[in-house]
């Protein structure tokens, strides 16, 4: 009875909630961040440093009145923000941190594939509004999502050729000499590009471009469901720094010292997160032919030549990882 | 029940919880104006079930295809390791290379310009 309840509700809970206090704490430290780039302070009132405005705006986004537009379509529109909420919290159970709350052989095949489910929301959401900017603000963000999302498959596929296999853990077993980045930088660089892109986040973050569509596929959400979109981007942006350390970045499993290993993946992984901020402070947003243009003309003629080398060169210089 | 539809239920449970505490917390309250659809503070003009462009349609396609091909090449970390690697390595290359002369016809006849 109690390894039932550990199991299957103790872990995930102890899992999701400090994945919710992370994402809360990383909205505090993007405009902290942002603001002492622009030579300003960020939020320094609501508790010491700060600290406390996460929780101020967590509860006035619970306590506005969320809006149910008279003409959307209801039911699509309350469970787009569910799904998108859902799938960024489910994508974390296969992570190893050395050990993931769900060990599942296909770990990143089952992350990619869920991750491309998070264009149904996006979709759903833009659709389900019923209003003009909603839609033409979901239909460019699918649009951005699935275009990067082909360039993120193949990337993932190079290194995991070199790696032996769909297994993140083999992923720690073949960072033991050195980072997987050192070898295959360019895959590195563009993987990086892409999780931004991924993740609508500047300089990629047309969709919610404020000037050009007031906030593209939620302009018509408030409140509640507005706080769980935004809740699941940023848990997709910590998820996407995640698994950048877990490939590229590795650290690998000492034995008597896991939670060696955890502090050194966050640790990293909060410095990659970093890296997103100081790049949504540094750089004007994409038009949106140019974000089409570099996927299509510049990424993809590239990891598709990617592939055939990192297939080419394992076999013929007897280099293939050991089959587990 | 295993460990993975144990945590996907608890990932759902979580938000299913948030969505009724903000459908049930706050005072509703409401009215004409705030229940329409948002346009800039005009009433909107024309229904909001627009054609869209033929371009994101292409756009879609083009992914399809792409991905399609990805799954075939997800077996390459196994297959790579078969005692001919020869082959796994030509059939592969048949592939991309398939895909690439796809991929500049595509480019060429301008399905990828204002791809936007």
């Amino acid at each position: 009875m109690l390894p039932t309840i550990m199991n299957y509700i103790i872990n995930p809970l102890a899992l999701i909630i400090p994945i919710l206090l992370a994402v809360a704490l990383l909205t505090l430290l993007e405009r902290k961040i942002i603001a002492y780039m622009q030579l300003r302070k960020g939020p320094n009132i609501v508790g010491p440093y700060g600290l406390l405005q996460p929780i101020a705006d967590g509860l006035k986004l619970f306590v506005k009145e969320p809006i149910l537009p008279s003409t959307s379509s209801q039911i699509l529109f309350i469970l787009s923000p569910m799904l998108a909420l859902t799938l960024a919290l489910t994508l974390w159970a296969p992570l190893p941190l050395p050990s993931p709350a769900a060990d599942l052989n296909l770990n990143i095949l089952f992350i990619l594939a869920l991750s491309s489910l998070t264009v149904y929301s996006l979709l759903g959401s833009g659709w389900a509004s019923n209003s003009k900017y909603a839609l033409i603000g979901a239909l460019r963000a699918v649009a951005q999502t699935i275009s990067y999302e082909v360039t993120l498959g193949l990337l993932l596929l190079c290194i995991i050729i070199l790696s032996g296999g769909f297994n993140l853990e083999t992923f720690n077993v073949t960072q033991e000499n050195m980072w997987l980045i050192l070898p295959s930088w360019p895959l590195a660089a563009m993987w990086y590009v892409s999780t931004l892109a991924e993740t609508n986040r500047s300089p990629f973050d047309l969709t919610e471009g404020e000037s050009e569509l007031v906030s593209g596929f939620n302009v018509e959400y408030a409140g509640g469901p507005f706080a769980l979109f935004f809740l699941a981007e940023y848990a997709n942006i910590l998820l996407m720094n995640t698994l950048s350390v877990i490939l590229f970045l590795g650290s690998s499993n000492t034995l008597f010292s896991p939670e060696l290993m955890t502090t050194n993946l966050m640790t990293k992984t909060a410095l990659l997160s970093i890296l997103f901020l100081w790049v949504r402070a540094s750089y004007p947003r994409f038009r949106y032919d140019q974000l089409m243009h570099l996927t299509w003309k510049s990424f993809l003629p590239l990891t598709l030549a990617m592939v055939i080398w990192h297939l080419a060169l394992p076999i013929a210089l007897t280099g293939l990882p050991p089959q587990l | 029940m295993n460990l993975i539809i144990a945590f996907m239920l608890m990932t759902t449970l979580i938000p299913m919880a948030l969505m009724l505490i903000s459908f049930t917390l706050p005072m509703m309250t409401p009215d004409y104006e705030k229940l329409s659809p948002y346009e800039c503070g005009f009433d909107p003009l024309g229904s909001a079930r627009l054609p869209f462009s033929i371009r994101f349609f292409l756009l879609a396609i083009l992914f399809l295809l792409f991905d399609l091909v990805i799954a075939l090449l997800l077996p390459l970390p196994w297959s790579s390791q078969l005692p001919l690697a020869n082959h796994t390595f030509f059939l592969a290359s048949t592939i991309l290379i398939l895909l690439t002369l796809g991929l500049i016809y595509e480019w060429q006849q301008g399905g990828l310009e204002w791809a936007e």
